[in-house]
């Protein structure tokens, strides 16, 4: 399931730790980034190539949040939506973006180009509201650039 | 106050840059403390009165002590840049504005704990900062300040090296002993303690754990000496802090001041007041697991560990969330309920049960269907949580509602009313 680049990467890895178990996290975020899930598949691959337990690296894959074991969309819509946020309009981002493209928390437009999330904090209060789109972040949100950036995304579809 | 000038954040351009960093004396102070024995570099430390950064307040330089002087085992470093809790925003701030300055602090505490290495933990979330780190590091070992080249650089024997290593969301582990686990490759579940890190950390061996913005205040301390550290701000308390203040003002954001400042300074004059001149409701001193203090007693709050301890919250992570006369208190704490249900790790009944409890109870208010009754039973479940679990995070729960119940029954009352 990686090149042999990847593989090298893996190897480099391994060398912060004194224990392979430790690169599990690293490797499962190569994985997630590679496929959008972290698939059966590839929980055995990761096991093997780090010689662990296979259940260890289950273990790993559910207990955080940002390792999925099933597809999301292309683009994840992770809106925050706790205290700071809501504070300063994290109900107008979920609405906007539902006008937009017609989905809530928890769903996936019928094209998985997009999916939504609620996001605990982010750690980007003083520029609330945000949502991160896969791993960038858009901060300071208003319905003109919540709109603008959903047309962005879909033009690169 | 007047005449501070930030040092954490100074503003300076293109400061993340090592070149730049070198060209205002960067590096220099980690030079300094090469020159100097482990000892005489905490004795400074505990001399300038840091306190950790990271929630706790804990004395850094006594944390340090508690680390074995010798032994067959490595010793280890672990940053903590979890920064997950709702309202803290400051570490990404060094991450991408000062990520030298850390880097040379984890090299000065390096030497202080002879360590073998040091793992910088960051959320991982912050993928893109994670990404500045790292860079920042690879950096930094290019001009041979950390790893094996030191030993030249610094004309010292000792060495050490600098990984970077990336969460993948969960708020559990800015807790130090579940961080440990997850650097460990397993379910981080918070250990018990004791055994504390200093004896049986990671892998079993001698560990310390520092938030960033701690660790980035050492250098400031061997630069410019402990007493002008301890001269800034509050007395027991000193130095300058990262006051991330969010929610209800005009400008939100991170300010580099020093400690004890006035909470109402801090919300009107630095973040420039509540937006169309409303009154504050409630004001979250430090994170919102912090309990919460009432918007008209906020006169002559101080933001330091002692004066907040006397009006009954606490410091936290310094990031102040202001909430203005309009704000539905029932759902903010629904909000803030749901958060430490989601990320309850799960180990412990009292906390895994017992949010999800509260949670129902605080729905059911949400939604006009709730008792004055249910302010005592929900009071009840805080308490059962509160005191109960292997880690400080069960207390992190309980007491958002617990002293929202106790200081806003009144209003909370009202809301039941709709």
């Amino acid at each position: 399931m990686f090149s042999e680049e990847e593989i090298q990467k893996v190897e480099e890895l391994k060398s912060h730790y004194p224990s392979n178990l430790s690169a599990v996290m690293g490797t499962l975020h190569m994985m997630q980034d590679k496929y959008g899930m972290i698939s059966d598949e590839a929980i055995t691959y990761v096991a093997k190539l780090l010689d662990v337990p296979e259940e260890k690296v289950l273990g790993v894959v559910t207990f955080y949040e940002m390792y999925h074991q099933h597809k999301t969309g292309k683009f994840k819509l992770q809106v925050c939506t706790n205290v700071s946020c809501m504070l300063r309009g994290s109900d107008m981002v979920l609405q906007t973006i539902k006008d937009k493209i017609g989905i809530g928390i928890g769903e996936m437009t019928d094209d998985t180009v997009f999916s939504v999330h609620e996001a605990e904090c982010l750690g980007s209060c003083g520029t609330a509201p945000m949502m991160s789109v896969n791993k960038d972040y858009h901060e300071n949100l208003t319905p003109e650039k919540i709109n603008e950036l959903i047309d962005a995304l879909k033009a690169k579809a | 106050m007047t005449d501070y000038q930030p040092v954490l954040l100074p503003g300076t351009p293109d400061l993340h840059k090592i070149d730049v960093y070198e060209q205002h004396g960067g590096y220099q102070q980690a030079r300094k403390a090469m020159g100097m024995t482990p000892e005489e570099i905490i004795e400074i430390v505990k001399g300038s009165g840091l306190r950790g950064r990271g929630g706790a307040a804990f004395p850094t330089g006594l944390k340090w002590s508690f680390m074995p002087k010798d032994g067959e085992k490595p010793s280890y470093l672990c940053v903590n840049g979890d920064e997950s809790e709702p309202g803290s925003f400051k570490d990404r701030q060094i991450f991408e504005f000062n990520p030298h300055l850390m880097i040379e602090g984890i090299l000065i505490t390096g030497r202080a704990l002879r360590i073998k290495a040091a793992y910088i933990y960051i959320r991982g979330e912050y993928e893109a900062w994670v990404q500045m780190v790292e860079k920042a590091v690879a950096d930094a070992y290019a001009k041979g300040y950390v790893g094996e080249k030191m030993k030249e650089t610094f004309g010292v024997d000792f060495s050490c090296e600098i990984y970077v290593h990336r969460g993948a969301g969960a708020y559990i582990c800015g807790e130090e002993s579940s961080l440990m686990n997850s650097i460990e490759g397993i379910r981080p579940y918070p250990r018990v303690k004791p055994p504390f890190p200093a004896q049986v950390g990671l892998w079993g061996c001698p560990t310390t754990i520092n938030n960033v913005e701690t660790i980035a205040n050492v250098p400031v301390i061997l630069d410019k000496g402990p007493d002008w550290f301890k001269s800034i701000g509050a007395e027991k308390h000193p130095g300058p802090i990262l006051y991330g203040i969010s929610g209800h003002v005009n400008k939100p954001g991170v300010y580099d001041l020093p400690t004890g400042m006035l909470l109402t300074e801090l919300i009107n004059d630095v973040a420039g007041g509540v937006p169309n001149g409303k009154k504050i409701k409630m004001v979250i001193p430090g994170g919102s697991s912090m309990p919460p203090l009432r918007g008209d007693e906020l006169e002559g709050v101080r933001m330091d560990a002692e004066s907040l301890k006397e009006v009954g919250s606490a410091i936290g992570t310094a990031g102040i969330m202001v909430m203005d006369e309009d704000t539905d208190l029932t759902r903010i704490l629904t909000r803030i309920t749901h958060f430490y249900k989601v990320e309850s790790c799960g180990q412990c009944t009292p906390c895994r049960e017992g949010t999800g409890w509260m949670l129902k109870v605080l729905n059911r208010m949400l939604e006009g269907n709730g008792t004055p009754s249910d302010l005592d039973l929900l009071h009840d479940v805080a308490n059962n949580i509160e005191g109960n679990t292997v880690c400080a995070l069960g207390d992190a729960a309980a007491w958002p509602v617990k002293f929202t119940i106790e200081r806003f029954r009144k209003e909370l009352e009202a809301e039941l009313e709709r």
